[in-house]
């Protein structure tokens, strides 16, 4: 096989991946997912999306929440009922985070590396 | 509620004695129409009066809460108020175990305010986690925090008995309940240390400090380093709030107590999916909110703790 052959499949294989992770992220555009926070849990609790997408959480409650990283990367200001707060991963890690107001409130971010950045031949 | 009540005489010996099977020989606690209340204290029917100090614990007031289970929470915390200063025996001062507001909003603080200085007694507050949303605790310590160490705790004195106003509610670590942080557990120990264990200890803080639901985040992480600190001590009662319901654990000398909301009820441990607020019968809701009365008497061990609904 050529070398031009390799590479046509593996940028082939590499659409193929964005548009799978996309559809997991459960998201229209593909740089977007929604984490919902009801009943005093984060939904889906944990979450993998690709690097560059932007994660939104919604309260769904009549409490207000906060969405805090344990590494003190982002956190958002309280969260009244129907509040959003989003936040950009750009780079590729599990982010676990919390509610500051109700600790035992926990999720995580799972960003995997964007396709084409590290798809070599 | 009556004085005789408060005493102890309206309650029937077979009554106090269905209610003290686990309370040992603490607080009479009794339930009148599914409500749990605790009403006196056993064997103390006949205690002078001389001495006596009365004080109110009011919690939970979530001013500018207006969802579902109560869109009035400002209103029902002027119910309360107008309650207290119904009653015959004019407390000496107030405690609230903090969720003053629900948002920490500056308009918030100043409904608050403006309800309960009607009351026109001294009320020495401690912060919910409500209370602190801006990051640095400003709002809150800028207007309760005069005289006090850190996120807002101290310490004063009352006919004989010492209370201490206590924080768990800031610097909360992922996965944790309420924290109180080594800082704040090295000024307990000094501020009790030299002090006579005959002297009666009234500890307040918002988490309950003792572990009454850890799957919703009720309860305090160190707190057994706080209660060890307080375990010489004759007489201990823990004023909580938080869980919006009330709650009662004697053990050995401490008597754990939490008080209703005066905003909206929360469900019991694990009866609900989640610790939100509960809606229930606009009828019934002044039947689950309300303040507590607690009464020393000089020479007494334990503290009669009354809780008051709005409406019975």
């Amino acid at each position: 096989m050529s070398t031009i052959k390799i590479r046509v499949a593996a940028a082939l294989a590499a659409a193929l991946f964005v548009a799978a992770a996309s559809f997991a992220a459960g998201s229209a555009s593909g740089a977007d997912a929604e984490v919902e926070i009801d009943q005093f849990a984060f939904f889906p609790q944990r979450i993998t999306v690709m690097a560059g997408t932007t994660v939104t959480w919604i309260n769904e409650d009549d409490a207000p929440h906060t969405v805090a990283s344990s590494s003190k990367l982002f956190k958002s200001k309280a969260l009244d009922t129907r509040d959003k707060y989003s936040f950009t991963f750009t780079a590729p890690g599990t982010y676990a985070y919390f509610c500051s107001l109700h600790p035992h409130m926990t999720g995580a971010v799972v960003v995997e590396a964007a396709s084409g950045t590290d798809a070599g031949p | 509620m009556t004085s005789d009540q408060r005493d102890g005489r309206g309650v029937s010996r077979r009554k106090i004695l269905e209610c003290m099977t686990w309370a040992g020989t603490g607080v009479l606690w009794t339930v009148a129409g599914g409500m749990p209340r605790s009403i006196g204290i056993i064997g103390e029917a006949t205690a002078a009066e001389a001495s006596r100090l009365t004080f109110l614990q009011i919690s939970d007031s979530h001013v500018g809460f207006d969802k579902p289970a109560n869109p009035n929470a400002l209103g029902t915390l002027e119910e309360a108020i107008n309650k207290i200063n119904a009653l015959g025996v004019k407390p000496s001062f107030i405690i609230h175990t903090g969720d003053i507001t629900h948002l920490s909003k500056p308009s918030e603080f100043d409904d608050a305010d403006r309800i309960i200085s009607q009351a026109r007694l001294d009320v020495h507050y401690v912060p919910g986690e409500h209370d602190v949303l801006d990051e640095d605790v400003k709002l809150y310590r800028d207007r309760y925090g005069r005289g006090t160490k850190g996120a807002g705790w101290y310490s004063f004195d009352a006919n004989g008995v010492h209370f201490i106003g206590l924080v768990n509610v800031v610097d909360l670590k992922a996965g944790g309940l309420g924290n109180l942080g080594n800082e704040q557990l090295e000024w307990l120990e000094d501020d009790l240390k030299g002090r006579a264990a005959s002297t009666p200890i009234v500890v307040f803080a918002h988490i309950p400090l003792w572990s009454v639901y850890p799957a919703w985040g009720w309860g305090t992480e160190d707190a057994t380093r706080a209660l060890d600190y307080l375990k010489r001590f004759g007489s201990v009662t823990v004023l909580n709030g938080h869980i919006h319901q009330i709650m009662q654990k004697v053990e050995g000398n401490v008597t754990f107590h939490t008080a209703m909301s005066t905003a909206f009820p929360q469900p019991a441990p694990g009866a609900a999916s989640s610790p939100g607020p509960m809606k229930v019968d606009d009828d019934k809701l002044r039947s689950v909110l309300g303040v507590t009365d607690v009464v020393f008497r000089r020479g007494q061990q334990r503290l009669a703790i009354i809780d008051q609904p709005l409406q019975r």
